[in-house]
């Protein structure tokens, strides 16, 4: 049977210079960190409250974090150590100002206690560990989800447990897992399904378990063909080739955004303002499915993730690193900056965040650093030319949005539907005038906020 | 770390490069054919008009820039905007009068209306208008090619009514073809104007639905009031108008649908001026008028959003 179907991009895009340059390079696992940076809010749920204070002791894996919220994940020490300083810092998902414990190592690793469901992933333990995960209730299943804090972790970081629990009257008929990693230079998800192919599978099986769907589809992007053929390959020997299919995709950007990504894989157009649920679709990122399968049969919580550090750097890698670590040590452990640099991005040339210093932190939702050198040009005048509407995935006019966000008529760009933006950043990248045309839609979209909040 | 001062942007942190200068050098490039043209069939006179013109546009931009006390960016527009009037002009114009067609463009049609990216006009097309109104009976002295002299034979232009051709249909066909004929400098080559149209396509600088959908209605236009629909897209100034002057960004609509109303409008009012005016030729004032109807355009014809249906609120 053929488990690997192709398809076509169903939307505009472009296809972007790849530049994925650690796509060979396997992912390294660094000791555990002398200091972690922790963040109390890294999910887009509601905010959480930090349980330490300044001096506790705490251990790997112990919660520090949590809110008493349903939508909202649990923030855990991803080191052992005492906690020496509490610290106000800009959050770069949120851009607001939140607070972050500094974690001092005791060098010990020392983990909270976990229940462990199953050592290593051997190839004959597949049905075994089948087993274990059907006996297991749905609400169980749940429950360590979210006790283990985990997020959607390509960026979105939505809380997972709630995606995974949609209202009784949405019926999931597909599950999409997104492996397509879209953005130039992020490899991370790539080495993930490479080398941590059986863990993914597995995660899959999981969220299979608790919705029942009809079609499971894993979305790859056909630039990977090592990651398809190792999955497909995977597939096979475990078993699952009557219930997951890969579907090749073509390389374009945004594919990995999962409204392209429904709309390429089942035809179905997530309507404006709504949620893929309402489609009867889930799309889950691969290095979530991998951290739900650690959770759920290793106990652990989501204190670690895969980061590709990129750019203007010695020797760019993939690291797999605990939450927390500083950019800039994972910098110096690839040899430092190479050359001039003038920014240093968390997330990718497309959507990634500019942060001020290497001070920052790896959160949940941090799949790349890219250190880089960019010209600075100025913005000139929009000439007309509609290579931004041409090329919006969303189908939007983002012209529109920078002309009247200039004059300040904001209620005008909700008329253009600014919330549609998935703010994918082709409409910048495209614009022969080099206007910073996402930055004024981020404007524009804080400032409704604004609005509507005064009402 | 020190030594490098660290930049905080929005998104993306990566640009494509294609910038507004690299678009206008590429559309000079492609003017380059029709003026090559022009030199071709109406002598060096055609290159002293060119430079004139283009210097003017430049040297305008420039200085008015630096009264406004804005940067004067050379980013091409003046110069397209300069051999774009010098094309339009009849062979023999003053080179005063070509002078001031080109100041009147770039500082009135374009600059008073705040520069590049805001005039409604197109602004060669607005400095042709000027110069007909104010020197018509220059404006309409045309020259027969191929004469290199200053001294050539008067003659009507293709659509004029008094234009004879002494030979059969076909070599007319292929003279108007080839641009041996009377008129601008540079309409009268429609295979250079193609090959210029052809560069543009080929680089994505123009979108195609502007000239064909403009040439598409005034073929069945002409074909319905019964003209020669060869002779009617190949005579006159349809063909460069079509292809680089109705395909102004600045003055044409940005979605795709705009463009094909904007086309389909232009095709209607130059068949209604060629056929019921007093006017020979149309073009220029069909594009003028459409440009007035580009803002209207712009505002009314919107895309549909993805996921956009009709019961969905407004997000």
């Amino acid at each position: 049977m053929n488990i690997v179907l192709r398809k076509k991009s169903a939307f505009k895009g472009l296809h972007l210079p790849e530049d994925k340059i650690t796509a060979e390079k396997p992912i390294e696992v660094l000791p555990v960190p002398e200091k972690v940076v922790i963040p109390v809010q890294q999910s887009l749920g509601a905010p959480c409250e930090f349980l330490v204070t300044r001096g506790d002791f705490v251990k790997t894996g112990q919660k520090i974090a949590d809110s008493k919220s349903y939508v909202s994940a649990p923030v855990h020490s991803s080191i052992s150590g005492k906690v020496s300083k509490v610290i106000r810092m800009v959050n770069p998902i949120t851009s607001k100002v939140t607070d972050a414990v500094i974690i001092s190592s005791d060098g010990e690793d020392s983990w909270v206690e976990h229940s462990k469901l199953f050592d290593i992933l051997e190839l004959g333990d597949i049905s075994e560990l089948k087993k274990i995960i059907d006996n297991i209730s749905k609400e169980e299943i749940l429950k360590k989800v979210r006790e283990a804090g985990i997020v959607g972790m390509g960026g979105a970081t939505f809380p997972t447990h709630v995606k995974l629990n949609p209202p009784p009257d949405k019926k999931i008929d597909t599950v999409i897992l997104n492996g397509c990693e879209c953005e130039p230079s992020i490899t991370s998800d790539h080495r993930l399904m490479l080398e941590n192919g059986r863990e993914i599978l597995m995660g899959l099986y999981i969220i299979n378990r608790i919705l029942l769907p009809q079609n499971i589809y894993i979305g790859i992007e056909d630039n990977k063909k090592d990651a398809i053929e190792n999955l497909k390959k995977l597939i096979m020997e475990m078993g699952f080739s009557s219930l997951f299919k890969i579907v090749s995709l073509k390389s374009r950007y945004p594919m990995g955004a999962e409204k392209m990504l429904i709309k390429t894989i089942t035809g179905r157009s997530v309507p404006m303002g709504g949620l893929p649920m309402d489609v009867g679709t889930i799309v889950s990122n691969v290095a979530t499915s991998k951290s739900i399968y650690s959770a759920v049969i290793e106990g652990m919580p989501l204190i670690e993730r895969v980061v590709t550090v990129t750019g203007a750097v010695v020797n760019p890698k993939n690291f797999r690193v605990r939450l927390g670590t500083t950019v800039g040590s994972l910098i110096e452990k690839c040899g430092g900056y190479r050359g001039k640099f003038n920014s240093i991005i968390l997330g990718g040339p497309m959507m990634g965040v500019s942060v001020v210093d290497n001070e920052f932190p790896v959160i949940k939702g941090t799949n790349c650093i890219l250190v880089e050198k960019r010209r600075i040009q100025d913005e000139q005048n929009c000439i007309n030319c509609g290579r931004c509407v041409d090329i919006c995935p969303m189908n939007l006019m983002p012209l529109m949005y920078v002309r009247n966000t200039k004059k300040g008529d904001y209620e005008t760009c909700q008329e253009y539907h600014i919330g549609n933006c998935i703010e994918c950043g082709l409409c910048s990248y495209v614009c022969p005038a080099n206007i910073p045309i996402v930055g004024y839609i981020k404007t524009c979209k804080s400032e409704l906020v604004k609005r509507k909040a005064k009402k | 770390m020190e030594d490098n001062k660290i930049l905080i942007s929005h998104a993306p942190h990566i640009w494509k490069g294609f910038s507004t200068s690299r678009i206008m050098y590429l559309v000079v490039v492609a003017l380059l054919f029709p003026a090559a043209a022009a030199i071709y069939f109406f002598g060096y006179y055609a290159i002293y008009l060119m430079l004139t013109c283009v210097v003017t546009a430049v040297l305008t931009e420039f200085i008015i820039k630096k009264i406004r006390k804005k940067r004067f960016i050379m980013d091409g527009s003046a110069v397209i905007t300069g051999l774009l009037l010098a094309l339009t002009l009849p062979p023999r114009l003053p080179l005063w009068m070509a002078a001031l067609g080109s100041f009147f463009a770039i500082a009135v049609v374009k600059e008073a209306f705040g520069g590049l990216g805001y005039n409604i006009f197109n602004p060669a097309l607005g400095g042709r208008a000027f110069l007909a109104v104010c020197f018509s009976k220059e404006m309409t002295t045309w020259v027969l090619p191929p004469h290199f002299n200053y001294d050539a034979i008067t003659g009507a232009t293709p659509l004029s009514e008094n234009f004879v051709y002494q030979s059969d249909k076909i070599s007319l066909y292929k003279d108007l073809f080839f641009g041996n004929t009377g008129g601008c400098l540079g309409e009268t080559s429609a295979l250079l104007i193609l090959i210029g149209a052809l560069f543009l396509v080929i680089f994505r600088i123009i979108d195609w639905r502007i000239p064909v959908f403009y040439i598409g209605t005034v073929v069945l236009g002409s074909f319905i009031m019964g003209k020669d629909v060869l002779f009617q897209i190949l005579a006159g100034g349809l063909m460069i108008g079509a292809f680089f002057m109705a395909t102004d960004y600045v003055t044409s609509p940005v979605t795709r649908n705009g463009r094909i109303i904007f086309g389909v409008g232009l095709g209607i009012l130059t068949v209604i001026i060629r056929n019921f005016s007093n006017m020979p030729e149309g073009v220029t004032y069909s594009i003028l008028i459409m440009n007035a109807f580009n803002p209207l355009i712009d505002r009314y014809i919107r895309v549909k959003p993805f996921g956009f249906y009709k019961k969905s609120k407004n997000v």
